[in-house]
């Protein structure tokens, strides 16, 4: 039915299923959360926070119950590199989560995952079941006394901004995915009032990996600041889309070259919430110091109407925004009206520059992440595409 | 003794309270399987779970608003949701969209009058790299062309007869 996702070879089918926890668990809680410090692993969801310092905040947060959440809320537009993580590495996965459990001292682990992806939950159930088997789940993990975790998955209800760890978490209280207002933060006050980490699918596996091999071979690759290999969903106007296990800090030239889309006009890096980068800067680097991704690359090709593109994740953002806010409620629609009037040809300059302070202002004072990104493409669309914007004739 | 419909899903809903636990964290994991069993989530239902749950039935209603795969309206036994997001769009799906409401005779939006189907919209299903790509309940289909659209049709189709779709219904959710 569903044809396999093309991937180019992964790091994660190279490690030892097993191997990481078990190197952790032969040390003391600290020694496998400084691992994770050196390696400088940071937030693959795409926010980059140092996954080590979340950790260690949940640790210190006082708190008799502690949660580790696994965000398989995967909902980023031209993102899937978690659907093929869940499908292929769950083990590594679920290996992370209780590798974060034992540095928080967690007993109950939750994947959220999405409703999009729930025929990849009868799949995860099987893992979960050989892994309590294997007393990699339960009680006593690993014959360590007083280390019991297990992990339940919970589905969730069709809603991108549950992807937000606080909406996330919301969701899972059997509320409406509004997010919260930060702090205080999942990490003291999360699930139920517990301190609570929130990780994405591929941090976990990631995570497991370097217990395995060690903070310096991760560290091996990548940029100062950005450590290590990423997956990347490619998708759009390319020869070869897929999943792409590459090294941060690679230049969207070089990732175009290995995708077959060297004739883009330009790539959508981050989804949705991301930004629309102009051929002149393919130069630049997918690194969270320049720029940051949670995987997804859109590539357009010359043929592409930069309009439509704007349209069309601006229809996502008006469906997916919570109303929670003015800003996002009330700045998307107008954006998206305002593409619709450059669409007929009817938009003045002047309208244009007070949209692109409106975008600006959602930029600044959105409650969240969704809120606060949904102006992304729009305003690099405005920047760097105004000769095919402005003055079009109206169609026929 | 004869019992009502009523009676029957209160029955249901009070199992599945005790199965997911009655705290208000249980209510997506209720609400999930209600709409799983009767393809909606109606105010009875909403009712009998606020009482279940010590909650007023307007925090229910609110909750089965605000997602998209919870419904408080009927929806047919087979949801099929095209995604319109940019991968899928690129890829070709408005001809797939058109091919869908024609096959159907209904929008998006809509159900069949016999309560068979329903076409929906869909944000992003993680497929974008084999679009245009639907979901058909859970089931997922990528590289959808307007002519593969007759037959996926038909294989829900074959699935309508009594003793399939018995079996079909408990394996899912």
């Amino acid at each position: 039915m569903i044809t396999p996702t093309r991937t180019s070879s992964l790091t994660f089918s190279e490690i030892t299923p097993g191997s990481g926890l078990k190197a952790a668990l032969s040390r003391p809680p600290a020694d496998a959360l400084a691992k994770i410090n050196f390696s400088g692993l940071r937030g693959r969801g795409g926010a980059g926070f140092p996954t080590s310092l979340k950790w260690e905040l949940a640790d210190k947060s006082p708190g008799q119950k502690k949660y580790v959440i696994c965000n398989a809320d995967e909902g980023e537009p031209g993102t899937f590199k978690d659907r093929v993580i869940l499908a292929d590495f769950a083990d590594l996965v679920f290996e992370g989560m209780t590798i974060a459990a034992y540095c928080i001292s967690a007993q109950e682990g939750i994947v959220y995952l999405r409703a999009e992806y729930t025929y990849l939950r009868p799949h995860l159930e099987e893992v979960l079941e050989q892994r309590r088997e294997k007393n990699l789940l339960g009680n006593k993990i690993g014959g360590q006394d007083g280390f019991d975790f297990d992990i339940h998955v919970r589905m969730g209800s069709g809603s991108y901004v549950c992807g937000e760890e606080t909406a996330l978490i919301e969701s899972l209280e059997g509320q409406r995915g509004e997010p919260r207002n930060r702090p205080p933060f999942p990490i003291d006050t999360g699930y139920l009032g517990n301190p609570t980490t929130v990780n994405n699918v591929e941090t976990f596996a990631w995570a497991a990996c370097i217990l395995s091999q060690g903070s310096d071979w991760f560290k091996k690759l990548g940029t100062e600041k950005s450590t290590g290999h990423k997956l990347f969903s490619v998708s759009g106007d390319c020869q070869l889309p897929g999943v792409y296990d590459l090294p941060l800090g690679i230049t969207i030239d070089e990732l175009l070259d290995q995708v077959g889309g060297q004739d883009a006009k330009a790539v959508q890096v981050g989804g949705a919430a991301g930004q629309c980068v102009p051929r002149h800067e393919f130069h630049r680097a997918i690194a969270y110091e320049d720029i940051p991704t949670g995987g997804s690359i859109i590539v357009f090709g010359p043929h592409r109407d930069m309009l439509r593109v704007a349209a069309n994740f601006l229809e996502f953002f008006i469906d997916e925004s919570c109303g929670q806010c003015t800003p996002c409620r009330e700045g998307a629609p107008k954006l998206l009206e305002g593409i619709e009037m450059l669409q007929r040809g009817e938009c003045s300059m002047e309208h244009l520059q007070e949209l692109y302070s409106l975008g600006q202002t959602m930029q600044l004072a959105s409650k969240c992440g969704l809120g606060q990104t949904a102006p992304n493409t729009f305003l690099s669309i405005v920047d760097h595409f105004r000769d095919e914007i402005l003055g079009r004739t109206a169609p026929a | 003794m004869l019992r009502t419909k009523g009676e029957r899903l209160r029955d249901e809903l009070v199992a599945m309270a005790d199965k997911y636990g009655r705290d208000r964290s249980s209510l997506l994991n209720i609400l999930q399987e209600v709409q799983h069993r009767y393809y909606s989530i109606s105010e009875y239902a909403m009712q009998v779970i606020a009482d279940l749950l010590d909650i007023h039935p307007v925090e229910i209603h609110s909750v089965v608003s605000f997602y998209s795969f919870l419904n408080a309206r009927p929806r047919g036994e087979f949801v099929i949701r095209l995604c319109r997001t940019i991968s899928c769009d690129m890829a070709g799906k408005d001809q797939v969209a058109r091919q869908l409401e024609n096959d159907l005779g209904i929008t998006f939006g809509e159900t069949t009058p016999d309560g068979k189907f329903s076409l929906e919209w869909a944000n992003c299903l993680g497929m974008c790299d084999q679009g245009p790509a639907l979901l058909v309940n859970q089931r997922v289909y990528t590289h959808v062309t307007p002519e593969k659209i007759h037959g996926i049709l038909q294989e829900c189709r074959q699935r309508f007869g009594v003793h399939a779709m018995a079996g079909q219904k408990e394996k899912h959710i």
